[in-house]
């Protein structure tokens, strides 16, 4: 059977026929379909974390009672999920594992580039890395028994051309036979105590040793000779433009890129004139292949920076080998408008942040569909990190500030993003008393990833009825002692809350709660009427367009000074713009 | 079977159907017995941004991107959008695009204006550029839904795939209860 499968699937898929029995992951682009089509194989139990360090502590739990398991996350997710994946290169697994990182070279979808091969060398780990769907899907399983044999986590690496990129694979059937689950005592290798961790870094040693001998003859380590006049070497998305750019060059194919197969490389280094590393991001494997005291061309050519393109090679090569011309397209076009993201009509963000403008805040942002607001016209934020970074932030700003510039500090956390990882540093700003005020975007989705469930949803990723954290208690809890909860739809009340909490001297949050107008889910997010914009009332004032919203259009030709309008297809009648107008022209009455 | 690959670039705005569209190609050309290869951005297109989609199919395909200059077909949504990636397209190529403009944020709120006469700019570059009234099609043969089928019918035209295989791709990935409407669009966009 053949079918076209992304990498992301194909990953899933992979799973599956290994016998995977646990996934776990938070989402995060491009890794996030991994979960989202894991789930179609009943087989396997898979759930979405809170965040990717219980993610991994929950796939950890899986491979140490026994059975195979899965936890997949993006390149930023290893840095939350890093302090039990150090150790767990320790203890080892008994059941396989398999981390898939998936990094995003371009930042097409994220605040870094970080290239995440470097965990695998930090970690002591092995690390697989596909060139195409069939491979994501056969890795996944090789991961998985390369792990059972070393009695280690295996990383798998995709990027995001890898992850969203569809290609033809054949499927086959699960794997049968794998051991039953069971209980199995042996604190010597579980419980990371000094007397035994030391014990245990030998170990991870002596396996490395190990798994660069198996690295030797692993087939996924292939030389494919062909002119020996150039020889690259290369992984992953960058073998396929290799081979695409440049046809004779003889390769050198690195399934596993940590950790590297010393005596292949000298074997493919001695067969060709010219060596060439070809890689996206960091010198990974050039710095690698240089301190086995083998001269090689990388990043003296190839950008560091951004992902590689058949372009940039071209590029690259024909200044160096000359073995084809750069292939530049004459084509000139006109400036034009630019066409970034926006948050959709009705979003229950997009008043919430007209209001932070308007109260000429300091936000201190952090990461979901909410960063949005930082694009004009609402202009309303002013730092953005991480996950969870903004109440921290909050925290440290006022510590510095007067009591008159501290008013103005807002940390602005979306729902998923709270409970990922706003907790704890709101513990601290209410213990350590920081005055800042923050806003909780309660929005009962993970939007930004493409509507995933979180413990605010009610739902798990199978589809199962479970309860909704409750925030007020939650946060009452933590020792917050002014919670308010409002309804960002309603601006009058959503400028007035949001002043007095800014005034007061005292910690504070304010949930404000509304659907994401994306739930599918029945009864959840309730379409309004479709507003309108009176002809005769608009004088063209311009209020309604502070919002940004992608349903009202501005009329430059109409009327007197131009008019608004609004498309009747995109409205979904949430009625803040209505509020915005002084002159009563917009309502749902109005055609 | 050549060598040759063929390079075909969709490009519109997040929302419009573009990933469905690339699937139905990809599923075409896999069924007619090519290797495939297709690559986009996901992550933002739920929220208006720009949305591209490479489709590339051959005896062998490597690269999931195409390179700039090479792409075959531009398959356009939207005009402002095909108009921005004709610098990927090679000379000579083909452009299919939908008539239809959707306004950017900038011209929303009116900072900036909707470029005018777009579809001559594009002609003037590519003389035989099809510019699709892909609703209005649609809507006349009775299910304004179905436009981005009537243009897919219009690109299929410009590529030697036997009808039967887009019969099947269409079978497999469109809902049943919309499969006939679709198939009618699709045949309504192969007479253009
Ligand atoms: C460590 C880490 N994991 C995952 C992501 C990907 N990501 C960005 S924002 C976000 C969640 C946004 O959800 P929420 O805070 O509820 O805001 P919404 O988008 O719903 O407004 C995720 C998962 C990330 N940037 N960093």
């Amino acid at each position: 059977m053949k079918e076209i499968l992304s990498g992301n699937e194909a990953v899933a898929r992979g799973a599956f026929e290994a016998g995977v029995k646990v996934a776990s992951a938070y989402p995060g682009t491009p890794s996030t379909e991994i979960l989202e089509n894991i789930i179609q194989y009943r087989e396997i139990d898979a759930s979405w974390a809170p965040n990717e360090k219980v993610a991994l502590e929950v796939g950890i739990g899986a491979a140490f009672g026994g059975a195979r398991a899965l936890v997949a996350m993006k390149h930023v997710g290893v840095n939350v999920a890093a302090d039990p994946l150090f150790t767990l290169s320790y203890t080892g697994v008994k059941g396989g594992l398999v981390l898939v990182t998936a990094d995003d070279p371009e930042l097409h979808s994220s605040q870094n580039e970080q290239d995440n091969r470097n965990y695998a060398k930090f970690v002591k780990v092995p690390m697989l890395e596909p060139s195409d769907s069939q491979e994501c899907k056969e890795f996944t399983r090789l991961a998985l028994e390369i792990s059972e044999q070393f009695d280690t986590p295996v990383m798998l690496r995709t990027t995001t051309r890898i992850s969203h990129s569809k290609s033809v694979v054949t499927l086959a059937e699960p794997v049968k036979g794998l051991a039953e689950p069971r209980l199995t005592r042996d604190p010597a290798k579980y419980v990371m105590l000094p007397g035994n961790a030391r014990i245990r870094h030998h170990f991870v040693e002596e396996r490395l040793q190990k798994l660069i001998e198996f690295g030797e003859t692993l087939a996924i380590n292939r030389m494919e000779i062909r002119d020996e006049a150039i020889g690259v070497i290369t992984a992953g998305v960058s073998y396929q433009y290799v081979r695409e750019v440049l046809p004779a060059a003889s390769v050198l194919k690195l399934g596993m890129v940590y950790p590297l197969p010393k005596g292949l490389i000298r074997t493919f280094a001695a067969k060709v004139k010219k060596l060439y590393v070809v890689e996206e991001l960091d010198p990974f494997i050039e710095e690698l292949v240089r301190g086995l005291g083998i001269e090689v061309v990388g990043k003296e050519i190839i950008p560091i920076c951004g992902e590689l393109t058949p372009g940039i090679l071209r590029k690259a090569f024909a200044s160096v080998a000359g073995v084809v011309a750069t292939h530049e397209s004459p084509l000139q076009i006109d400036k034009l408008p630019g066409r970034p993201p926006n948050m959709c009509p009705g979003c229950p963000h997009r008043g919430v942040f007209y209001a932070l403008n308007r109260q000429k805040a300091f936000v201190t942002g952090d990461i979901g569909c909410y960063t949005l607001g930082f694009m004009p016209p609402l202009s309303a934020m002013d730092t953005c990190i991480c996950m969870g970074a903004s109440i921290g932030n909050a925290t440290g700003i006022t510590k510095v500030l007067s009591p008159e510039e501290r008013k103005k500090v807002v940390a602005v956390i979306g729902d998923s993003t709270f409970l990922h990882s706003g907790i704890t540093a709101l513990l601290d700003m209410a213990y350590n008393k920081a005055p800042a005020t923050v806003l909780l975007l309660d929005n009962r989705i993970t939007a930004m990833t493409g509507r995933q469930e979180n413990p605010a949803s009610g739902f798990t990723l199978m589809g199962e009825e479970t309860f909704q954290v409750d925030f007020p208690q939650l946060i009452a809890a933590l020792g917050i002692k002014h919670v308010r909860t409002i309804d960002p739809y309603d601006l009058e009340e959503t400028m007035l809350v949001l002043k007095e909490e800014m005034e007061r001297e005292e910690p504070s949050v304010i949930i404000t709660q509304r659907a994401c107008v994306l739930i599918k889910r029945d009864g959840v997010f309730e379409r309004g009427t479709a507003h309108g914009v009176g002809i005769e009332l608009c004088i063209g004032c311009k209020a309604c367009l502070k919002l940004g919203c992608p349903a009202i259009v501005w009329q430059p030709a109409e009327g007197k000074k131009g008019r608004a309008y609004i498309d009747p297809l995109l409205c979904t009648g949430c009625g803040v713009c209505a509020q915005l107008c002084k002159f009563s022209a917009i309502g749902a009455k109005h055609e | 079977m050549s060598d040759r690959i063929t390079n075909i670039l969709l490009v519109g705005v997040g929302g419009q159907g573009i990933l469905l569209a690339s699937e139905i190609l990809s599923e075409t050309f896999k069924l007619a017995g090519f290797d495939v290869k297709k690559s986009e951005i996901h992550g933002m297109s739920q929220r208006g941004g720009s949305v591209v989609s490479h489709v590339r199919f051959g005896k062998r395909v490597n690269s999931p991107i195409i390179r700039e200059g090479e792409a075959d077909i531009l398959f356009g949504f939207e005009l402002l959008e095909t108009y921005r990636y004709l610098p990927l397209v090679k000379l000579g190529g083909k452009v299919v695009a939908n008539d239809l403009q959707i306004a950017p944020p900038s011209v929303l709120i009116g900072q900036e204006s909707y470029p005018e006469g777009l579809a001559e700019k594009i002609r003037s570059l590519f003389p035989d550029f099809l510019l699709v009234d892909g609703l209005g099609l649609a809507t006349a043969a009775g299910n304004p839904k179905t436009a981005n089928t009537v243009l897919l019918g219009a690109v299929s035209t410009q590529l030697d795939i036997d009808e039967k295989y887009w019969m099947a791709a269409l079978e497999k990935m469109v809902p049943t209860k919309a499969l006939e409407a679709n198939k009618k669009a699709f045949q309504l966009g192969r007479t253009l």
